[in-house]
């Protein structure tokens, strides 16, 4: 039968082949849902629910909880006694680090946030992959 | 509907999540004890169903590692990373800390686990020491001694392949200890019975920093198993493999690895198997070390870009 999952990183991508370098068709983000329709490999044929768009998803992206964004307290009850639910911003969080930094004020947290700037789209892996004439295998770049 | 003193509900939870959990052993029952003690004071009464609520919630803490959410591994590898540049500053140059995010971030796409929280980064820094870390869901540090044992970009991104193989393996969170995973789960489970207060949070940051403080002792002081060592060295030919880069660069930087190292210094040496044996246990795998081609333009960039470190 098919199976809804969730999307449980801040953002992953829907891709028109089962690979790295496939084409991305949508962009979801933390907590959106996926019907799987087939998980045999790793790369999992997805079709997103809100939008119908079909495609591939890799494994790491994915949930088989659901994932409660903004969480309420019923919504926490609920989850404390069940393995079904994933509760966004719970646990070690936003606020268990900025008391931890408050405890610890010399550490550098501003340098791990300039390295969190370090993002490169998939159009620059692309690219750089071909300027350095590195090919994947079975790839055409 | 009965009321309990916080104490009474907290000994309950603790009981039952410490029934729940016999076959981890007598330190896992310890810590729930402990967190229960530290989020008891003073917080109020509260319902039986809230007890019944945490009665469940005890059950279900007998987990491990793997009961953090990508989200949650996010906020500790944040923290071990700033705990990781204390021990290395940072090398603050745009162009190769650039470099080393494109070449990166495109391994960490075709490894087994692309997709983390907040996705890989890499961090260049300034130590002559060769040293290279990881801490988890995706930050990942490489002193400038290390990236001057590469000799070209396919022995770079064997280091960088290596570090996203522990990564992808969690290794990281699989060195914050048991008794610490009880005491977060559960104290997370408290959120459901009570709104989250100043005496929880302090609970919680108490073992979150904990928690950071057996990884960082792994990555800087002990290392990982010869074990692990070499999952993340396999790992990391699979990663090369697919991306189209020669696993032989994983051979080349060990062999230039066991010629720079210092026996008996901090660095690498204390927290790594040593390079020869690394590299006889991947040749069965991979193969001897034969010679490998570079193509120029990938030459020449690696030495625009990073050589110069």
């Amino acid at each position: 039968m098919d199976k809804s999952m969730s999307v449980h990183v801040r953002q992953s991508h829907v891709r028109e082949k089962p690979s790295f370098l496939g084409r991305i068709l949508a962009r979801l983000s933390h907590g959106d849902r996926v019907l799987v329709l087939d998980d045999k490999t790793d790369w999992f044929d997805v079709r997103v629910e809100a939008t119908g768009a079909r495609g591939f998803m890799h494994t790491s992206a994915l949930t088989i909880k659901k994932v409660i964004l903004n969480p309420g307290e019923q919504a926490v009850e609920k989850t404390a006694t069940s393995d079904e639910f994933a509760l966004a911003g719970k646990g070690f969080n936003e606020s268990v680090e900025g008391r931890f930094r408050a405890e610890n004020p010399h550490l550098n947290f501003g340098s791990i946030d300039r390295m969190e700037a370090y993002g490169v789209s998939e159009d620059q892996m692309r690219q750089f992959l071909f300027a350095g004439k590195v090919m994947p295998k079975g790839e055409p770049l | 509907m009965k009321e309990t003193t916080r104490r009474d509900f907290l000994t309950a939870a603790g009981t039952c999540a410490a029934a729940g959990l016999l076959f981890t052993g007598c330190k896992t029952m310890e810590a729930v004890t402990q967190i229960m003690e530290v989020a008891s004071v003073d917080t109020g009464p509260v319902t039986s169903s809230q007890v019944q609520s945490a009665v469940k919630v005890g059950q279900a803490v007998a987990k491990t590692f793997e009961s953090f959410t990508p989200e949650q591994e996010y906020y500790i590898g944040r923290t071990v990373g700033a705990m990781v540049l204390e021990k290395y500053p940072p090398f603050n140059q745009t162009i190769a800390n650039t470099y080393i995010n494109m070449l990166g971030q495109t391994l960490a796409a075709a490894s087994d686990r692309p997709d983390t929280f907040g996705g890989y980064r890499f961090q260049i820094q300034d130590s002559d020491e060769i040293n290279a870390f990881a801490a988890p869901g995706g930050f990942i540090f490489v002193t400038r001694g290390l990236v001057r044992c590469c000799k070209d970009e396919d022995a770079l991104a064997a280091v960088l392949a290596h570090e996203i193989g522990h990564v992808q393996e969690k290794h990281g969170l699989r060195a914050i200890k048991q008794s610490r995973i009880t005491s977060a789960l559960t104290t997370i489970g408290l959120e459901g019975a009570k709104q989250f207060g100043g005496k929880e949070l302090a609970a919680l940051t108490q073992t979150f920093g904990e928690s950071i403080t057996d990884i960082t002792q792994t990555l800087i002081v002990n290392g990982y198993s010869r074990t692990l060592e070499s999952q993340a060295d396999l790992a990391a030919a699979d990663i090369l493999t697919r991306v189209g880069y020669s696993p032989q660069g994983l051979l080349e930087m060990l062999t230039q690895m066991q010629t720079r190292i210092k026996p008996g210094s901090l660095d690498f040496a204390r927290t790594h198997p040593s390079p020869l044996d690394r590299i006889k246990a991947l040749e069965p795998e991979i193969g001897k070390f034969i010679p490998y081609s570079q193509p120029r333009v990938r030459l020449e960039r690696f030495i625009k870009y990073i050589a110069w470190v």
